[in-house]
């Protein structure tokens, strides 16, 4: 970039940098210019010619939308001829479109409806043949209207650039040409994800939200801006609401981190805020084993009752509490303050434990502090991203999309690692299939070729590390040819993608829990810090090592001391200044014994020296491993609270159900995977007599007597932002702005934030390396069980799926749980499509639906953990990783039995 | 135990075809079309089947590969008949009565007006632009053979030709023209 370039437009002075187009300069002085085919979020196209301008010097008109600013360049964005030809494209289009904007879902937000209001077009001129197309909404999403295209092609191209969906296309051609599926197929029978980018992409009425239709247009809502609750990208969504009801969601083009686009779950996936499911008042569990609904008040003095009772009979660590990933960081503040300053235990945990706990563990070990060290604007920089261990596309989607719109453009090339062939594959230039568990065999088999072809980065391990003469040392025995052996990569592929990754100007790494659900987690991601390192890849833009958080505030969660050993800001509660700070904040003695971790819990409870449990929005009895030993452990409890939206299979077990509001319904704060806090904001009322999880825990506490009391749940955020330095700048009004909030760490007031982690030194001074070695997983295929068993997400649903199973159209895409695997296995048990299968470890088993797909490779089986009725969770491990106690969810040892015919 | 889905050899002489031609351009850029007018040569049209598998070996959507196979009219989707016969509807021919000889081709055929393939899978009629013979025109060209200067007549009589004879394509054939 040189620079500034200086032009006229209009005869107004503006100023631009070299490679920007007139449009974009025009725009941002305020300068009017139409466009149909123009959108921010793609390549610009030219197509629709409404964007043309006059250009002192040039040949005719040019689209101001493809053209580049020159020095000295006078525009002139409306004259004569231009608005003549304007009016004459209007003209054209209405020739062939449907007057009907009386009833059309677009009307208000369509642009040509806009034009024609702005032109004065009424009738068209052009009378003569038009055409009649039939609707097509043949699937529970998105509706199409051919006759109101304007075939400006941005549906075509969101699809295919952005997506990587590529489901669209321009079929025949001149006036017979229309948008469509390759034989008009249904969108079900597409490689449609149903994200409607191209619903959000199209200017007009032909592609509108089928569940919106009819509820409410712009001129009939209250619209809101907040972040989505699913995944931990935080994309920036706004509700629509009618009569207390959401009846669409959009996402402001250009603002937020996922400036304007969204996916399935984040676009389509409201109906369960409205859901007759809702739980309205609180509910108290009788002799009969029947829940009574009582008042809030009633609720609340038995709630503090038991837990008084208990504690003082058994001691504050007989009793534990599960935060919470998806309330706000205000929420999971209050109750971990709750457990401590209240009850006077550190046994408080929540998901992020069966999640990201190796991320935080390792990278606190290798870098000194452990979160996403670079930003989600950021990934896309890289000229080589090395995705392992996330599926990407189905778990965190708009980051997908990032990526793979930089590759279409040929500004990325990907390297994929994963034992399954997932989405993303299909967009890398290598693609590696390692077996379950062999992740720190394959980073260092790439790390030993790196040394071998002396492609690493000296000057940056001189000057910014430790320890790498021992990873050197260690790493001898790790030749490609070996680590085939083990990972089943082949050697040429391993040297490959070390090459590409060590010679790349930029590198990143993206991983998720591909790499930390396994009993070597906090291993694995050591493994990942030293390719980085190794690389010199952090601690500038486009490279870092970028965890991707599975839930939208599990980054907060932990942020906010809803862990075992520290406070807010990670402070250790055996710190002895730290809960000193605290003590005289909070007023009260606190504990310094770390609490249990939640895998640690649920031993206890089943020891009987937990006795209580409180549960703040989570479902451990869906998402647990080796559930029918989570389930005895709940069991053997003298009282379990269940704080939640929905009944959930938890709540099902609990003596006290306590009605929260859902992410639509209060006020507070998120922090998003890229350390982003933001503010989410309520825009209708809960249902009933539910309430925001921090009101319904302040009153418990002051029961039990001690006071907790906030005017606002802003009161919270000041608190935190007090106790907390990474917090100290990150308060309401800083991060109030449609700008989106603030990075922590944000160490002052008016600090900007901190898009990217480790400039010019680690938090913990210099980078360590640390030497790991290959372990095999806990369990490994024998005879009885030779297949392996790897679980996780898939895009449609979302966790235990209390939420997305609550959305009829979700439902209606992915109704049932799919045993992914191969076809040669498939071949083998003689297996076919759609078929139920029994898969059984030693610990359960279960029956499911078989999908023979060239996704899954042979000897690897994968099954989505959302369905309860097919609990894979029945089937995982309690094998943890001895630093952080997570489970390996990745890798069991599996039979397969077929059960029934399709 | 085999499963009764378990694919057996599904390969057929199509698709070694299509395996061919797409060996012959691979790694190259832009050749869609020439792959798209060689399978068609030599399969007759391009089926849902053979656009999928040529969609996913120039590593295209199969929205673009349709996307380019519907833009150009060179392009066939559905099968054609034993004999494919062209009728010219380029100006010159368009003056000298291309209609006529559409409604004579058509109806002797029982197809509509506008072509088409009759059930029999026998004839296959389209209309076409300019072939750049207009010295002979109104033509029609059958199986590669042109038969120019027709009038109605002459036109049901040239496809009795191929009514009686059962002629297979490629096969020669002059009431007036020459192989084109």
């Amino acid at each position: 970039m040189s620079g500034e370039i200086k032009l006229k437009i209009d005869g107004k002075v503006c100023l631009g940098i070299k490679g920007e187009t007139i449009l974009e300069v025009a725009r941002r002085n305020e300068i009017w210019i139409p466009t149909l085919c123009y959108d921010e979020r793609l390549e610009p196209y030219g197509a629709c010619r409404l964007c043309l301008v006059e250009v002192k010097g040039a040949r005719g008109f040019l689209p101001s939308c493809t053209t580049e600013i020159n020095d000295g360049m006078e525009v002139r964005t409306s004259t004569k001829r231009i608005e003549s030809i304007r009016r004459t494209i209007i003209e054209l289009l209405l020739s062939d479109h449907p007057e009907d904007c009386m009833t059309c879902e677009s009307a208000g937000l369509c642009v040509l409806q806009d034009l024609a209001y702005r032109y004065g077009v009424r009738k068209s001129p052009y009378a003569g043949e038009s055409h009649k197309y039939e609707i097509l909404n043949g699937n529970p999403l998105i509706e199409r209207d051919p006759n109101k295209c304007v075939l400006c092609g941005r549906c075509v191209r969101i699809c295919e650039d952005v997506v990587g969906a590529g489901v669209y296309g321009f079929v025949r051609r001149g006036f017979d040409a229309i948008v469509s599926t390759p034989y008009e197929r249904s969108l079900l029978d597409s490689p449609c994800l149903f994200c409607g980018q191209c619903v959000s992409a199209c200017p007009v009425g032909a592609l509108t939200s089928k569940i919106s239709k009819g509820k409410g247009r712009l001129w009939d809502v209250k619209k809101t801006n907040t972040i989505c609750p699913y995944c931990g990208v935080g994309c920036t969504i706004t509700l629509w609401v009618k009569e207390n009801r959401i009846v669409n969601v959009t996402a402001p083009v250009g603002k937020g981190v996922n400036k304007g686009n969204l996916c399935v779950k984040g676009r389509f996936g409201y109906q369960f805020v409205n859901s007759p499911d809702r739980l309205k008042s609180p509910l108290i569990r009788q002799k009969d084993g029947s829940f009574m609904r009582v008042g809030w008040k009633t609720a609340v003095s038995y709630v503090a009752e038991n837990l008084s009772r208990i504690r003082d009979k058994y001691g504050p660590d007989s009793i534990a509490g599960l935060a919470s990933a998806r309330c706000t960081n205000e929420e999971n503040y209050i109750f971990q303050k709750f457990m401590r300053a209240a009850i006077g235990t550190n046994n408080i945990d929540h998901c992020a434990r069966l999640c990201h706990s190796p991320s935080v563990a390792g990278l606190a070990q290798t870098f000194g502090s452990g979160a996403m060290t670079n930003s989600i604007e950021d990934l896309a920089l890289a000229d080589v991203t090395f995705i392992i261990g996330s599926n990407t596309t189905e778990t965190h989607p708009v980051i997908s999309m990032e990526l793979i719109r930089a590759v279409n453009a040929g500004k990325k090339k990907l390297i994929v690692a994963d034992p399954r062939n997932i989405m993303i594959s299909k967009f890398a230039e290598i693609v590696m299939n390692h077996k379950p568990g062999t992740d720190v065999a394959l980073l260092n088999g790439m790390m030993h070729w790196i040394i071998k072809k002396n492609l690493h980065d000296m000057d940056f391990i001189r000057e910014r590390t430790e320890g790498f003469d021992e990873l050197k040392r260690h790493l001898r025995d790790y030749a490609p040819k070996k680590v085939e052996k083990i990972t089943g990569v082949p050697e040429e592929d391993i040297k490959k993608a070390a090459e590409m990754f060590a010679t790349a100007t930029r590198a990143n790494i993206v991983y998720s829990m591909g790499i930390t659900q396994h009993t070597t987690g906090t291993e694995n991601v050591m493994s990942i810090s030293n390719l980085a390192m190794l690389t010199g890849n952090i601690g500038k833009p486009g490279t870092g090592v970028n965890p991707l958080r599975g839930q939208n505030n599990v980054q907060g969660a932990c942020d906010m001391g809803a862990l075992p050993d520290v406070y807010s800001g990670y402070q250790k509660v055996t710190d002895d200044a730290a809960r000193r700070m605290m003590e005289e904040a909070w007023g009260v003695a606190l504990p310094e014994k770390p609490g249990l971790k939640v895998t640690e819990m649920v031993d206890a409870a089943l020891r009987g020296e937990i006795r209580a449990i409180y549960v703040m929005g989570e479902n451990p009895l869906i998402t647990d491993p080796d559930l029918t030993h989570s389930r005895k452990a709940f069991k053997n409890l003298e009282f379990l609270v269940v704080q939640d939206i929905f009944m959930t299979e938890t709540a099902e077990f609990a003596d006290v159900v306590l009605p929260s509001a859902s992410f639509a319904e209060k006020d507070g704060t998120y922090t998003n995977t890229e350390r982003r806090v933001q503010r989410i904001r309520k825009a209708i009322e809960p249902p009933g007599e539910a309430r925001p999880d921090w009101e319904i825990i302040c009153e418990v506490s002051s029961l039990l007597g001690y006071r907790m009391a906030y005017s606002t749940v802003y009161d919270i955020t000041r608190e935190v932002a007090r106790l907390t330095p990474s917090y100290r700048g990150i308060t309401p009004d800083s991060i109030a702005g449609a700008a989106c909030g603030i990075q922590w760490p944000c160490t002052e007031e008016d600090h900007p934030g901190t898009p990217i982690l480790h400039v010019g030194k680690f938090s913990r001074g210099k980078g360590k390396f640390v030497a790991v070695d290959y372990k095999p997983p806990a369990e490994v295929p024998t005879k009885r069980y030779p297949l392996v068993l790897t679980t996780g997400r898939i895009l449609t649903h979302y966790h235990a799926g209390s939420m997305t199973r609550r959305c009829p159209p979700l439902e209606e895409i992915a109704p049932e749980a799919l045993a992914e695997i191969h076809e040669t296995d498939a071949a083998a048990y003689g297996i076919c499509d759609g078929d139920i299968v029994e898969i059984s470890t030693r610990r359960g088993s279960i029956e499911v639906k078989a999908k023979v797909t060239e996704r899954a490779n042979p000897g690897v089986i994968f099954i989505p953990f959302h369905y309860a009725e097919a609990p894979v969770n029945l089937l995982t491990p309690s094998a943890f990783d001895p630093v952080c106690k997570i489970p390996e969810y990745k890798v069991s040892a599996v039979k397969v039995k077929k059960k029934k015919y399709r | 135990m085999p499963a009764d889905c378990v694919r057996t050899s599904e390969k057929n002489a199509g698709a070694s075809i299509v395996d061919k031609i797409l060996k012959k351009y691979s790694g190259e850029k832009g050749a869609l079309i020439p792959v798209l007018q060689e399978t068609q040569e030599a399969l007759g049209y391009l089926s849902e089947e053979t656009l999928e598998k040529i969609a996913m070996a120039t590593g295209r959507t199969l929205a673009q590969v349709y996307g380019v196979a519907t833009f150009y009219t060179q392009f066939r989707l559905e099968p054609i008949g034993k004999h494919l016969v062209r009728i010219c509807h380029g100006t010159a021919c368009h003056v000298g009565g291309a209609e006529d000889i559409d409604a004579a081709v058509c109806g002797h055929l029982g197809l509509p007006d506008e072509g088409g393939t009759t059930p029999d899978m026998e004839f296959t009629v389209e209309k076409v632009v300019c072939v750049g013979a207009c010295s002979l025109a109104p033509i029609m060209i059958v199986d590669g053979v042109a038969h120019g200067r027709l009038t109605p007549d002459k036109a049901r009589n040239v496809i009795k030709s191929y009514q009686k004879s059962g002629k297979d394509r490629q096969v020669e054939n002059s009431v007036s023209g020459k192989k084109v």
